[in-house]
C-alpha cells in the first residue's frame, strides 16, 4: 500500500502551497518537517483528496483519488485532523467509533468486526478507563489519543498525522510516535506526520522529508537529512546539529 | 442514562402531555365526556369542542415542536454551532414568507407547504454558502446572516400584504403565520404535515450516522468517507422539508428547534441516531405543553404559542450565547 504524488501543484485561491511534489510514501514512518508555512498541512491534504490538485496527482496504489469515492478512500486512507475540539458531548468510545463510518450501511448498526476494531484502538491508546468519559471532560492530551484512536479504528493501510502530538507532553509524544511507528512496521502501513520537534523525528522516523516554500528539499533517513547544512538551509542559524549522534541531535544554539 | 430508556420515558411524557392538553382549556369538560368525545359516544357540542377544536391543535403542535425539535438538531450537528436553529438563522422567516406568498397567490391550501418549503430551502442554503467562507464557521456570521434573512423575508411579507387586495381581507391568516400559532387546524392538513414530518424524520435517521461524523467538522467528517456535499445538502433538504411543515402549520414558533436538542443531549447522548427521534419527541410534548400554557394562561383569550416559546427560548437563547462567547466559539 502506497500513496504517491506525481508533480503535485496545489494550493488555496489564487495561491499555490505546494508547487511541484513528487514522493512516495510506503510502508514505514515519515515526518514531514519545514518551517511555518513551507506546506506540510497542505501536503497532509492534498495526501488524503481534501484539496483537489491543480496540476499533477495522487494516487493511492496507481489509481487516482479523484476517480474514488469518500468512503473507498477512508477505508484505505486515515487522517488524523488538527482539530479535536467538539461542540457536543459524544462519549470517547463513540468518537473512536467514528472511524468505522465508512464501512457501515445507512441503518445497520456495527457488527463484531467493527466491534473489534473499536476495542483494538482503544486498548492501543490506553484509553479503556476513559472510554465511556464524555470528550469535553478530558484533558487537551487524551482528546488527542481519542482521536488518533478514531482513525486507527478505520483500519486503513495509510495513516496521515497532522501535528498529532502538538497537545502531548514529551513522554505522551515519544509514545504515541512510537505506537504509530511499531503499527506502521508491524503491519505494513504507510505512516506520514507533520512534527515540529526535529529531535522527535529524528528519533522516531524511519524517513524525513523536508518541505519548505512548497517544495521537498530533503528526503532520507534522518542521519542522511538531518545535517547541519540541511538544517540551517531551512531553519537558519539558530540550530546546532549534533551529527555525531545516531540519530542526529538538534539543540538551539544559546 | 440508556436511549431506550429515555426514549421511552419521552414517550410516555409525549403522551401525557397530550391527554393534558386534549383535557384541559377554556371551557371545562369532564374527563369522561373527553373518553367519550373520543370513541364517538359524546353529545355534538362536546364533541365539537374536543374533536374539532383540542385534538387538531394538540396534534398540531405536536407536529410543529417535533419537526421544529428535529430541524434544530440537524442544522446545529451540521453547522456546528450551538445558536443554529431554523428561527435564528432565518430559514423559519423564509417560510413564512413563502407560505405568505401562497395566501397571495390564492392557490391550493396544499400549495402552502410547498412554498414555505422553497423558502426554507432558499434561506438555508444562503446561510450554509455563508458559513462556509473561510473554511470556518463562526457562530457570529450565523447569527448575523440569520437577522438578513429574517429582515428579507419579513420586508417580503410586508411588501405582499400591502400590495395584494386578497391579503388584505385575510390579515388574520397572515398574522397567524407571523406571531406563531396553532389554531385549529383542517384534518387535510394534518395529515400533509404528518406525512412531511415522518418521511423527513425518517431522513433524517438516515443521514444520523453521517451527522455524527460531522462532530469534528466537514473535512473530518470526508476523511471518516462521508461524501460531504452529498450528506450536506440531504440535511439541508430535510431541514427545509422540516421548518416549511411546521411554518405552514404554525407560524413562526420561536426558539423550539434551538432549545429542545440543548436541553436532550445530556440526557440521550450526542448520537443523531438517538438524538433524532429524542427531538421530535421532546419538542412535540415541549410545544403540547407551551400550547396548552398559551390557551390557558389568560383564558378565555388565548395567545399564540410563538409568544409562550419566545418568552421561555430568548432567555435560554442569551445564556447559550454566553457560554459559547465565554469559550471563544
Amino acid at each position: 500500500m502506497r500513496v504517491t504524488a506525481h508533480a503535485l501543484v496545489a494550493g488555496y485561491g489564487t495561491r499555490d502551497v505546494l508547487e511541484g511534489i513528487d514522493l512516495t510514501i510506503g510502508p514505514g514512518l515519515c515526518a514531514f518537517i519545514g518551517p511555518n508555512g513551507a506546506g506540510k498541512s497542505t501536503l497532509i491534504r492534498a495526501l488524503a483528496g481534501l484539496i483537489a490538485p491543480r496540476s499533477g496527482r495522487v494516487e493511492l496504489d496507481g489509481v487516482d483519488l479523484r476517480a474514488m469515492s469518500r468512503g473507498a478512500i477512508a477505508r484505505r486512507l486515515a487522517v488524523v485532523p488538527q482539530v479535536f475540539d467538539t461542540l457536543f458531548p459524544f462519549t470517547v468510545r463513540e468518537i473512536v467509533a467514528l472511524g468505522r463510518t465508512a464501512r457501515l450501511r445507512a441503518f445497520a448498526g456495527p457488527g463484531d468486526t467493527d466491534r473489534q476494531a473499536i476495542g483494538r484502538a482503544i486498548e492501543l491508546l490506553d484509553l479503556g478507563h476513559l472510554a465511556r468519559r464524555r470528550i469535553d471532560t478530558l484533558s487537551g492530551g487524551e482528546r488527542q489519543r481519542a482521536v488518533l484512536a478514531m482513525a486507527l479504528a478505520q483500519e486503513a493501510d495509510v495513516l496521515l498525522l497532522d501535528e498529532p502530538t502538538v497537545h502531548l507532553d514529551p513522554a505522551h509524544q515519544r509514545a504515541t510516535l512510537a505506537l504509530v511507528r511499531d503499527l506502521a512496521r508491524r503491519n505494513g502501513i504507510a505512516a506520514a506526520a507533520v512534527l515540529h520537534d526535529l529531535n522527535l523525528a529524528s528519533a522516531m522516523a524511519e524517513r524525513i522529508v523536508i518541505v519548505d516554500g512548497g517544495r521537498i528539499v530533503a528526503d532520507g533517513p534522518p542521519a542522511v537529512v538531518l545535517t547541519q547544512d540541511s538544517v540551517e538551509r531551512v531553519f537558519g542559524e539558530g540550530l546546532l546539529v549534533l551529527e555525531d549522534r545516531l540519530p542526529p541531535a538538534i539543540v538551539p544554539r544559546a | 442514562m440508556r436511549p431506550a430508556v429515555a426514549l421511552a420515558g419521552l414517550v410516555v411524557a409525549l403522551v401525557a402531555s397530550a391527554m393534558l392538553g386534549v383535557l384541559a382549556g377554556a371551557v371545562a369538560v369532564d374527563p369522561r365526556d373527553v373518553l367519550a368525545a373520543l370513541i364517538g359516544r359524546a353529545d355534538a357540542p362536546t364533541a365539537a369542542i374536543i374533536l374539532e377544536l383540542r385534538l387538531p391543535r394538540v396534534i398540531a403542535a405536536a407536529l410543529v415542536g417535533g419537526a421544529l425539535g428535529v430541524a434544530g438538531a440537524l442544522l446545529q450537528g451540521l453547522l456546528r454551532n450551538p445558536l443554529a436553529d431554523p428561527y435564528v438563522t432565518g430559514t423559519s422567516a423564509g417560510a413564512a414568507l413563502g407560505s405568505v406568498a401562497a395566501v397571495a397567490a390564492g392557490g391550493p391550501a396544499l400549495l402552502t407547504p410547498l412554498a414555505a418549503f422553497v423558502g426554507a430551502l432558499g434561506s438555508v442554503a444562503v446561510i450554509w454558502r455563508l458559513a462556509r467562507i473561510g473554511g470556518r464557521t463562526t457562530v457570529l456570521t450565523v447569527l448575523l446572516a440569520g437577522i438578513v434573512i429574517s429582515s428579507f423575508a419579513g420586508a417580503g411579507v410586508t411588501l405582499l400584504i400591502v400590495a395584494s387586495d386578497r391579503l388584505s381581507l385575510r390579515l388574520r391568516a397572515v398574522l397567524d403565520v407571523l406571531v406563531g400559532g396553532v389554531t385549529s387546524r383542517g384534518s387535510a392538513e394534518l395529515v400533509v404535515a404528518a406525512a412531511i414530518v415522518a418521511i423527513a424524520t425518517v431522513l433524517a435517521l438516515a443521514l444520523a450516522r453521517r451527522l455524527d461524523a460531522y462532530a469534528f467538522g466537514e473535512e473530518t467528517a470526508a476523511t471518516l468517507g462521508v461524501d460531504t456535499e452529498d450528506t450536506t445538502r440531504s440535511v439541508l433538504v430535510v431541514t427545509a422539508l422540516l421548518t416549511g411543515a411546521a411554518v405552514a402549520l404554525a407560524g413562526l414558533v420561536s426558539f423550539v428547534g434551538l432549545v429542545i436538542p440543548h436541553a436532550l443531549r445530556p440526557l440521550v447522548g450526542a448520537r443523531h441516531v438517538v438524538l433524532v427521534p429524542a427531538c421530535l419527541l421532546g419538542g412535540a410534548t415541549a410545544l403540547v405543553l407551551a400550547d396548552l400554557g398559551a390557551r390557558i394562561a389568560l383564558a378565555p383569550a388565548e395567545l399564540p404559542v410563538g409568544v409562550i416559546t419566545g418568552l421561555v427560548g430568548a432567555p435560554f437563547f442569551l445564556l447559550v450565547l454566553a457560554r459559547s462567547a465565554r469559550s471563544g466559539a
